[in-house]
């Protein structure tokens, strides 16, 4: 599939834009609807293509910023200020860890060290088989329940060492089964 | 007026404004960083907290950040109140976590914001033990550094940069402690203005690069007050020199210009002074270099003949004059071509006439309906275009008023403005990249904007304008829109310049003219001048003394020759007819400052100053004249070209300009000019070198270990020595400002009368030209019907701010920035064409060669042409170029000598880019 593809530039750049899906199009458009401005939609835009490709590349930036007509730099901005809209590739499932203080009473650091044991990996870092990546999160909002942490978009409470055993063990066995 | 009591001290101040600047302009030391002079207050850093004490009784009192706290009659204040002292150390310390211990190395030490607050604030004792947060640098191009540790996040430079200046690549990234500024990704930064973030930044974030490659400290600089030589503007510079080379220019302060501000050519052109394109020695016409005294006496041997003289919109008055002088007046001829001395004769015009007002920029930022028509701004006068900038939120500061929000709460005014501006309407071809503020855009060729205004004058005449067949529903609509909007403002602006072209100035004349009637009061015109001193040519020319019928007496009358003074004559005319003319005499005697073209037929060729090495008078294009003064000794083997041409009173420039003020009408007035006399103390003079200059005694130790005598200064108020009356007391000679307690540029405040206000002394220069006359109207234009061949295109020559200023353009750091000569037209063009952005593009008929840069928004059947330069790159001369000329792209590999067209900076661009599928 080559295609010369003209794009327009301020300046020769080093990094290369892609188009934008149809879906991730679709979602935008409904809501640059919703705004006066299509500028206002930057962060729900790179939401959407996060949504779909797991994270935002360089080139899913200039690709949203060409659309919105957003200066990249400035999109930019707005993608390093929220620390879950990920510049860098993730794992399929984000563990989203909670170290704040009720968490921290309730023993998380015990927690943490038993995930990063079973699935060898530290904050920031990604499983070698692109499963999951660890981050720390400051508050998930559910002290009375700590130590909480979120895998994807699923809540779990009340972290025990046994918990996380089993928790990895039957995501490694729903890998497997899931594979067909 | 209200009053306030600081510190049990009473004052009178403005009420319109915020405590902070107020207390700076009555002298007091309030430590700040986040609000400037010129954007106004955030209060995001905390750093000018102040005591506010309700009545007499209150002893407690309340903090309050001077920079948002409105001044309100009979406050009470305290800056040296303890716990206000207290805050502000606290503040400091929490900036300063992270900021590392490399002032030693940092280019802005000796003159750091940040390390003036520092100390004034009082802390000096670093507790934070932690790890500090680092960051990675980018390349930022060849104009500034990138040190991001140094950062203190007081935002200043978005604030600058986007806010002010437009600028769309530097962004506040990230947050906290890990807040970052900086690009998408390393990169030039493409703004004409990126410069001044060297100064704005309080500390050493971003520094001058060009700068920091053969760096001294501010302490060590000669500095004295100079002006811009790379547009018409005449912006007011501050120099620095050390051991015989220039270092750096910054800004100097000029309320009615320049501001705080410079543009990029400005800034970093005069670097062109160091380079090897000046000629440093004179020559004969073998090539053989003559002493000093040698080019005297071939000099003093040529002139016995019968020769004419060839001024120049770059020289100085005092060149030209002395030229004029020493030919006589009959033999003097203008250095414009012709098409551009015509344009000259309507900017003079206009200057004289009543019912123009030519606006400086601090009154274009405040125009309320501005039309450009034809003239390229950003790249013919940069610093200009960014007074326009300003001028589209005259809009905002008005709902600001009736929101009843002071216009120094700079995040409130944007926020109640958004996007509305006061109309800006710009007729050009192509991009400009003032488009993005543009409020209305007309984007057609030259002769349909021509038509397009001649519509809009016909309409302010109140008749119905009478549209040639063709014309489409969207011209007559701008036309339409631009006179609705001239005639609503209360204070409107009409541009145009020498770039756009005689019929241009006309129909701008004719346009404010009319407005003046409809107003009955003067109506603002700008008409650009191209060089930094044609207005100041122009004044000594006799009309009919054009450039043609020079190379006419050259043919026909047969003189003897010809002297040229800082022209090259292949950028004003064609190539053929300055050949014939020069080849035509034995004489040709060219005095320059750089190597040009000319220069290379000459049979004699004198090395002349440039603005570094002598005092010139300049003329803006406001009829300005400003005084710019001589920066370092002048080397013995160059002299000013009024030395060299040796004419009476040319021993000084001082003795020179009464001269010319005593002798010309129009320069009756010129020698006020020069430092009033009532400003300078008999026997002391002002010194170039700060008082803390280092290194007297060692700098020549090399050469000779005995302490030389300073070079003496007899022509100037100023010396090359630390000794003499430091310029805290007149900002007449201000080379470069400094207060006890403020090193930075910050310390500006302290000579003036308020902030934002005039230096406390007036500035060296005069205004030349009194309005004397009113003027008719100028014939309506017609367009001169020639065949319009279907297949061929209009070329219109376009400037760029980096390459189409001769003397900038053989600065280092901008060759950096230049491209090669180009053709651009639209992506249709281009596919008829089987063409893509880099490919050769020839001129039919003509062997002229160019590269394409595809243009997005070029009308259909134009071609934009981009001369370059005859410093580097490909270049052609502009005057070679047919009206309009058939294209073919030519089947060859781009040229290897060539600067490629990749660095030039347009916003309509088009790229082809290979996708990675592609080459895979």
């Amino acid at each position: 599939m080559s295609e010369n593809k003209l794009m327009k530039n301020s300046v020769i750049t080093t990094s290369l834009s892609r188009e934008l899906t149809a879906a991730e199009i679709s979602e935008i458009e409904h809501e640059i609807s919703l705004y006066p401005d299509k500028r206002a939609v930057g962060l729900e835009a790179l939401k959407i293509v996060q949504r779909h490709q797991g994270w935002v590349s360089d080139e899913s930036m200039r690709a949203i910023s060409n659309y919105l007509d957003i200066p990249v730099a400035d999109l930019e901005g707005v993608a390093t200020f929220f620390n879950l809209i990920y510049r860098r590739p993730v794992g399929k499932k984000v563990i989203l860890f909670c170290d704040s203080v009720s968490c921290w009473v309730m023993g998380c650091d015990r927690i943490k060290q038993k995930i990063t044991d079973q699935l060898g990996i530290d904050y920031g870092e990604t499983t070698s088989d692109g499963e999951y990546t660890l981050i720390p999160v400051p508050c998930l909002g559910d002290c009375d329940k700590a130590p909480v942490m979120m895998i994807g978009e699923e809540m779990h409470r009340h972290l025990d060492e046994e918990g996380i055993e089993s928790l990895f063990r039957n995501a490694a066995v729903n890998k497997s089964g899931g594979d067909s | 007026m209200a009053k306030i009591t600081v510190d049990g001290q009473c004052y009178e101040v403005d009420p319109a404004n915020n405590l902070l600047q107020e207390c700076l302009s009555q002298g007091l030391d309030l430590p700040y960083f986040c609000w400037h002079p010129c954007m106004g207050s955030v209060g995001a850093c905390r750093q000018c907290a102040v005591k506010q004490y309700r009545d007499e009784d209150d002893k407690t009192g309340t903090l309050v950040m001077a920079c948002m706290t409105p001044v309100t009659d009979g406050a009470i204040l305290s800056i040296e109140d303890d716990q206000a002292k207290a805050f502000r150390a606290g503040v400091i310390e929490g900036l300063m976590t992270s900021h590392p211990h490399d002032c030693p190395v940092c280019e802005e030490g000796g003159e750091c914001h940040l390390q003036d607050m520092t100390l004034m604030s009082g802390h000096n004792y670093r507790r934070f033990d932690k790890r500090k947060v680092t960051h990675r640098n980018q390349d930022l191009g060849p104009f500034l550094n990138h040190e991001m540790n140094r950062c203190i996040t007081c935002y200043r430079c978005v604030r600058f940069y986007n806010d002010y200046a437009g600028g769309k690549d530097l962004s506040a990234q990230a947050s906290h402690h890990h807040t970052y500024f900086g690009r998408f990704e390393a990169g030039t930064l493409e703004s004409e203005f990126s410069g001044n973030l060297a100064e704005v930044c309080p500390t050493g974030v971003f520094t001058d690069k060009p700068f920091s490659e053969h760096y001294a400290r501010k302490w060590d600089l000669e500095a004295a007050p100079a002006v811009c030589t790379g547009c018409a503007i005449g912006c007011n510079t501050s120099p620095g020199e050390r051991y015989g080379s220039l270092r750096r220019i910054v800004n100097r302060y000029h309320s009615d210009i320049n501001g705080y501000f410079l543009c990029d050519r400005g800034r970093f052109g005069a670097h062109y002074v160091n380079s090897d394109f000046r000629l440093r020695s004179a020559k004969d016409s073998s090539g053989m270099t003559l002493s000093s005294e040698e080019a005297s006496i071939a000099f003093a041997r040529d002139t016995q003949k019968r020769l004419i003289g060839i001024g120049s919109p770059r020289a100085s008055v005092e060149a030209n004059f002395a030229l004029r002088r020493l030919v006589g007046e009959d033999n003097f001829y203008a250095g414009f071509s012709d098409s551009d001395y015509e344009a000259m004769q309507v900017l003079l015009n206009s200057l004289q006439d009543q019912d123009f007002n030519c606006p400086s920029l601090k009154q274009v930022e405040s125009a309320d309906a501005v039309l450009i028509i034809g003239e390229d701004v950003t790249n013919t006068a940069p610093r200009m275009a960014l007074s326009l900038r300003q001028s589209v939120r005259v809009a905002a500061y008005e709902l600001a008023d009736k929101a009843r929000i002071p216009q120094w709460q700079d995040a409130a005014v944007r926020e109640i403005a958004q996007e509305t501006r006061s109309p800006l309407c710009i007729f050009a071809t192509g991009a400009t990249r003032l488009d993005d503020v543009a409020t209305l855009r007309l984007n057609a060729s030259r002769e349909d904007l021509l038509e397009a205004a001649e519509a809009l004058f016909v309409r302010l005449s109140g008749d119905s304008p009478h549209y040639r067949e063709g014309v489409t529903g969207r011209t007559m609509q701008a036309v339409e829109e631009t006179y609705a909007a001239l005639l609503a403002a209360k204070k409107p602006l009409i541009i145009s310049g020498v770039h756009a072209g005689v019929e241009a100035m006309r129909l701008a004349s004719n346009i404010a003219k009319r407005l003046a009637k409809i107003r009955e009061s003067s109506c603002d015109l700008v008409l650009l001048a191209a060089e930094h001193n044609s207005v100041g040519h122009a004044l000594l020319l006799e009309e009919k003394n054009s450039l043609g019928s020079a190379f006419n007496r050259l043919k026909d009358e047969g003189c003897d020759g010809l002297i040229v003074i800082e022209n090259d004559l292949y950028n004003r005319a064609p190539t053929s007819i300055v050949q014939a003319a020069l080849k035509s005499v034995d004489t040709c005697i060219v005095i320059d400052q750089i190597e040009t073209p000319t220069a290379r037929h000459a049979s004699l060729v004198l090395p002349s100053t440039s603005f570094v090495e002598s005092a010139n008078v300049l003329v803006n294009y406001e009829g300005r004249a400003q005084l710019s003064f001589q920066l370092s000794p002048c080397p013995e083997s160059l002299k000013p070209v009024e030395r060299w041409l040796n004419v009476e009173g040319s021993e000084s420039t001082e003795s020179l300009i009464r001269r010319c003020s005593t002798e010309l009408a129009p320069f009756s007035e010129l020698d006020k000019c020069l430092p009033h006399p009532s400003s300078v103390v008999p026997g002391a003079k002002f010194p170039r070198m700060s008082h803390r200059a280092s290194g007297r005694t060692a700098m020549n130790a090399d050469r000779n270990v005995h302490e030389g005598k300073q070079t003496l200064d007899d022509n100037s108020v100023m010396s090359f020595s630390m000794e003499g009356i430091q310029p805290l007391r007149d900002a007449t000679v201000l080379g470069s400002s400094w207060a006890p307690q403020w090193n930075s540029n910050q310390s500006i405040s302290k000579f003036q009368n308020e902030v934002n206000g005039a230096l406390k002394q007036r500035n060296s220069e005069i205004h030349l030209i009194t309005r004397n006359s009113h003027l008719d109207y100028y014939p309506s234009y017609s367009r001169t019907e020639g065949q319009s061949d279907e297949h061929k295109y209009l070329l219109q020559a376009v400037q760029q701010i980096f390459g189409s200023d001769e003397l900038s353009a053989r600065s280092k750091p901008v060759q950096s920035r230049m491209s090669d000569c180009y053709i651009a037209f639209n992506v249709e063009s281009a596919k008829q064409l089987g063409a893509t952005t880099g490919d050769s593009i020839e001129l039919q008929d003509t062997g002229v060669e160019l590269t394409l840069v595809v243009r997005a928004d070029v009308p259909d059947g134009v071609a934009l042409v981009y001369p370059g330069s005859s410093a580097t790159g490909l270049s052609v001369n502009r005057f070679d170029l047919p009206k309009a000329a058939q294209l073919s792209r030519l089947d060859k590999a781009n040229s290897e000598y060539g600067l490629g067209v990749s660095s030039l900076v347009v916003d309509d661009r088009v790229d082809v880019e290979v996708t990675t599928g592609a080459i895979l």
